[in-house]
């Protein structure tokens, strides 16, 4: 069936960023003043795909032959990444060029990173699926090493690289076992069979592997071996890209499997293992950032102690769970960023400043960047009245819904081991006599982009009403 | 008639205060202070405006307002005052601007800074005190604990980096606990009443319900948010560090109005909530409340820093005042109100007091003092009054809230046992010793040669100003306390029908 004209317009949301990437590849070969105009394209680019999305949110159908979704869902994931990718943008402008990496390819493949998550978050079969994120890890892959005279940048960008491939590896052989009991690649149409197929061992073996797969991607432990090393060791702009846009495609991607899952019979199929790796990210992410004295690396267990949280909202099955993840995610994207923005802005060119103790008396030296990241650390700890609190206040609602008081223990107390971690910086920061001396070069753009991200995080925590009625709209 | 919108000015006012104060210049210190002294004084005089419009003789809330918030959860901005939150916010608004004119000259660096948390902290307490919905409830518990973080943090002692983190800590564990209690009570409503609510009325209608083995669960898990906050013994060892280290305005604050935060939350939450188990778990509580006042009391004997020695005589008087909500005796209660109002007065005025001294002095060792009744006579005049008031002189406040207490802790049918009055009375001569022991120690006899004393000078006129208003109340409760005692009358009443009546076939 050839695609109606709706569908395409449906489509604009993918279609405008693809064709961003061949026209910022036009104005890199040609135009001399590339590194001006390349990056303040790229925000238009995705501010206006940002706007897109929520504008055609309501427009939820399958299109291109029940390959595509649009609408819906994959729409607020549209709008987290493009917006969440602008805000990364804006903080790489003067990054990049502070620590003597500007290379034309780096916003082209920003823009590509984020064309492969949404692919990921609106596919409709498992080819599309596999497409999205392979689109997406190899632009990271060389994103990750883009800082090439950097051995750590290097490090990361091989490591990621070699367990990335592996969990490829798994995902493959997972649709491979998939496609071979259903006959079809299709989601809808597997969905239909789901309650015949999931009595029968090789496709729940293979729908297995496909959720290792994505257990890599999502950073949860046992998998997590290559989170601290990749994001210590890449750009910090790419970081932050890395672990709320990445982190929040693999998680759509999840769902739009699980999603069908969670309707029939067999919801709790995968409860046992969902909830065993939630509790194990939670307590390691939190139990071992405390450890941490590089600021990179403890945002890197945090991140996998958050990956805990968003799971249980996954385990919990229900229309609420997916709700609460979608919730959580887009928070989490927010806070995440904001604090990756501030790291960017005071790390030094030789990729120094990073450990805590380089924070000493920010609090007097720049007291506006101090009081933002201490708004971030608060959020990210969960504490009200910021975004943060909100989310964990939702996973847990469905976690009790389901009847897993337990895990949501298990998710306060792990929180309370965090705020430890979260408070050094803000102890650091505030109470701490200051020793060094920091030289923090000022970049307007990248501040505006993290003042957008605090004013997220706070209005998503005093007044979430309105997101939450938007993405409840669109869970079934 | 009600003007419905006054909790939200009450609560608007330091908020949008403490913001518009961040806009001010932070070289302009002097109209900094004035300017923070000025916004709680209007909170305040919106809080008396409640009290002249509240109707004392009715149970229920009044100024009750409500907006929808988060319509998915169907939480709102629910705001209204019964007789025992009026009571804690009036305690509330009374304090904030006299601590925040006792810091005058004691905090010079950051005052910007220092009178934007005490606004936000007093949101934050007055929110607690008059939220109606749980999760916001909730919001307010949680959030007011940044403020008080960064008042020990950065204004506070030696060791405040350990305090701080330590409060901070101590605090969350308890609450999020508590917040899991919260949502398992709204998933457990939506089940009984198909919709999900945290609305707190609607709550206290199906929380007996309860299945009762869950709501001994239940009642722990908010009863450890809120013990922690008392503290009620074995739960007390964050509040020596926090108080030692908070600089004057914070132990004030801290002793004065956030440990009645957790009284509050027993009376308000644990008992209507889950009125079998609070029966069932009185004894327990009862006991771990005695424990306190004995312990407290003996572990202040032997302080020597001033300011730990008050701390610990915290831990003990507020054990009276978990007795008194424990023994389900209007007296008791009654008392227990009041004797919250008492320890927020006597306590508040004893940290003031220390705090003045430790400012001329930088010492609050007990043996570094002595004998200063000759140089700052004034000083200790007032010292001895607020230390009369504390150890329970009839006549000044502490009396009436301890005889109430131990009164209906005796005639209680809940605890059915004269021991409980028996140990509790003994924390009373305890006060006497440690309190009146510290006075001679510190005001009588030689003077100490100590050089640190050199500095030491007379309270001033600002100080005395402080320092007044507390006493002009000790004596008011001390003389006439129905003034007080009526406001919270007909709340405690209907509390105690509303906690006694449950179906006696549930209750052991």
């Amino acid at each position: 069936m050839i695609p109606t004209a709706l569908e395409f317009q449906l489509l604009l949301p993918v279609l405008i960023i693809a064709a961003g990437i061949l026209i910022s590849l036009i104005i890199e070969m040609f135009s001399s003043k590339s590194e001006k105009i390349l990056p303040w394209f790229s925000i238009a680019l995705f501010v206006s795909t940002a706007y897109y999305s929520l504008l055609t949110v309501g427009h939820e159908r399958i299109i291109f032959n029940s390959m595509l979704a649009a609408g819906g869902t994959a729409n607020i994931f549209f709008f987290v990444f493009t917006f969440g990718a602008a805000i990364v943008t804006l903080i790489s402008i003067d990054y990049i060029k502070k620590i003597g990496m500007y290379y034309g390819e780096y916003y082209i493949l920003l823009q590509s990173a984020v064309l492969g998550m949404m692919l990921m978050a609106n596919a409709q079969d498992l080819v599309m699926i596999f497409m999205g994120l392979e689109q997406m890890s190899v632009c990271f892959y060389i994103l990750a090493g883009f800082n090439r005279k950097k051995i750590k940048s290097n490090e990361a960008a091989m490591k990621y690289f070699l367990l990335g491939a592996f969990a490829t590896g798994f995902i493959v052989y997972g649709i491979a076992l998939m496609y071979g009991v259903a006959q079809t690649m299709s989601i809808p149409a597997i969905a239909n069979g789901l309650l015949i197929y999931s009595d029968n061992i090789i496709f729940v073996a293979g729908l297995l592997l496909f959720i290792i797969g994505f257990s890599f991607k999502i950073a949860a432990v046992p998998f997590h071996m290559w989170v601290p090393d990749v994001y210590q060791g890449s750009p910090t702009s790419i970081t932050a890209l890395m672990s709320t846009g990445g982190k929040a495609a693999a998680f759509s991607s999840l769902l739009i499997i699980f999603t069908p899952l969670f309707a029939t019979t067999q919801s709790t199929l995968f409860q046992p293992y969902l909830v065993v790796i939630a509790t194990l990210s939670m307590l390691l992410g939190s139990i071992v950032a405390i450890a941490q004295t590089d600021l990179k690396r403890m945002l890197a267990y945090s991140s996998i102690s958050h990956a805990g949280y968003i799971l249980i909202g996954v385990a919990a099955g229900s229309e609420l769970g997916i709700a609460s993840v979608i919730f959580y995610l887009s928070a989490y994207t927010f806070m995440n960023l904001g604090t990756f923005g501030i790291i960017s802005m005071i790390e030094n060119k030789d990729e120094g400043n990073l450990s805590l103790n380089d924070y000493s008396g920010l609090g007097n030296k720049k007291p506006m960047l101090a009081a933002l990241l201490a708004i971030f650390m608060f959020a990210l700890a969960g504490i009200p009245p910021f975004a943060g609190f909100f989310g964990k206040y939702y996973v847990f609602i469905a976690a009790i819904e389901s009847n897993l008081t337990w895990l949501a223990i298990v998710g306060v107390l792990s929180s309370v081991i965090s705020i430890y971690f979260y408070l050094r910086v803000v102890v650091v920061m505030y109470f701490q006599k200051d020793e060094n001396i920091l030289n923090v070069e000022d970049s307007s753009p990248a501040l505006l982009g993290i003042m957008i991200s605090a004013l997220l995080v706070i209005v998503m925590g005093i007044a979430p009403g309105s997101i939450i009625n938007l993405i409840s709209n669109f869970v079934k | 008639m009600e003007n419905n919108f006054l909790l939200t000015y009450l609560l608007l006012t330091p908020l949008v205060g403490g913001f518009l104060l961040l806009l001010i210049p932070s070289q302009k210190k002097q109209f900094i202070k004035n300017a923070g002294l000025g916004i709680s004084l209007i909170a305040f005089v919106i809080s008396l405006i409640i009290y002249f419009n509240f109707d004392q003789s009715k149970p229920d809330f009044q100024f009750v307002q409500k907006f929808v918030w988060i319509e998915n959860f169907n939480i709102s901005y629910f705001v209204g005052v019964d007789g025992l939150s009026l009571i804690l916010v009036l305690l509330t608004t009374f304090l904030t601007p006299l601590t925040l004119l006792s810091s005058w000259s004691s905090i010079q660096h950051k005052v910007k800074e220092f009178t934007f948390f005490m606004l936000l902290l007093q949101v934050g307490m007055l929110g607690v005190f008059v939220s109606l919905d749980l999760f916001m409830f909730y919001i307010f518990w949680e959030a007011m604990l940044i403020p008080m973080y960064f008042i020990i943090g950065i204004w506070g002692g030696g060791r405040r980096i350990y305090a701080s983190v330590k409060f901070f800590i101590y605090t969350m564990l308890g609450s999020l606990l508590m917040l899991v209690a919260i949502i398992w009570l709204a998933v457990f409503a939506s089940n009984e009443l198909g919709y999900f609510t945290t609305n707190l009325l609607e709550l206290y209608k199906i929380g007996p319900n309860v299945p009762h083995e869950i709501q001994k669960w239940m009642f722990l898990a908010f009863a450890l948010s809120f013990a922690i906050k008392v503290p009620i013994f074995p739960l007390h060892t964050w509040l020596p560090d926090a108080h030692v280290e908070a600089p004057t305005a914070g132990s004030v604050i801290l002793a004065g109005v956030l440990l009645k935060m957790g009284t509050y939350g027993l009376i308000r939450f644990c008992l209507p909530l889950f009125p079998q188990a609070s029966i069932d778990i009185a004894p327990m509580m009862s006991i771990l409340a005695i424990i306190g006042i004995i312990y407290g009391a003996l572990v202040a004997m032997v302080q020597k820093d001033m300011k730990k020695l008050v701390a610990y005589s915290s831990v003990s008087h507020l054990g009276f005042v978990v007795l008194g909500i424990f023994s389900f005796t209007h007296e008791a209660m009654q008392g227990a109100v009041i004797q919250m109002v008492n320890h927020g007065l006597s306590t508040g005025a004893l940290f003031l007091l220390v705090g003045v001294v430790y400012e001329r002095t930088h010492t609050r060792e007990i043996s570094d003092y002595g004998g200063i009744a000759k140089v700052v006579p004034i000083f200790s005049v007032a010292f001895l009054f607020a230390i009369l008031s504390s150890v329970g002189l009839p006549g000044l406040n502490g009396f009436i809230g301890e005889f109430l207490i131990l009164l209906g802790a005796f005639k209680s049918p809940v605890l059915n046992s004269w021991w409980y009055s028996i140990f509790a009375a003994s924390g009373v001569i305890f006060a006497a010793v440690y309190l009146l022991w510290m006075y001679q120690r510190v005001v009588f006899g030689e003077l100490n040669t100590n050089p640190k004393l050199d500095h030491l000078t007379d309270m001033n006129a600002r100080e005395l100003i402080v320092i007044i208003p507390i006493f002009f109340f000790i004596v008011w409760i001390g003389v006439y306390p129905s003034t007080f005692l009526n406001i919270s009358d007909a709340t405690v009443s209907n509390l105690i029908n509303q906690v006694l009546n449950t179906p006696l076939s549930v209750v052991k």
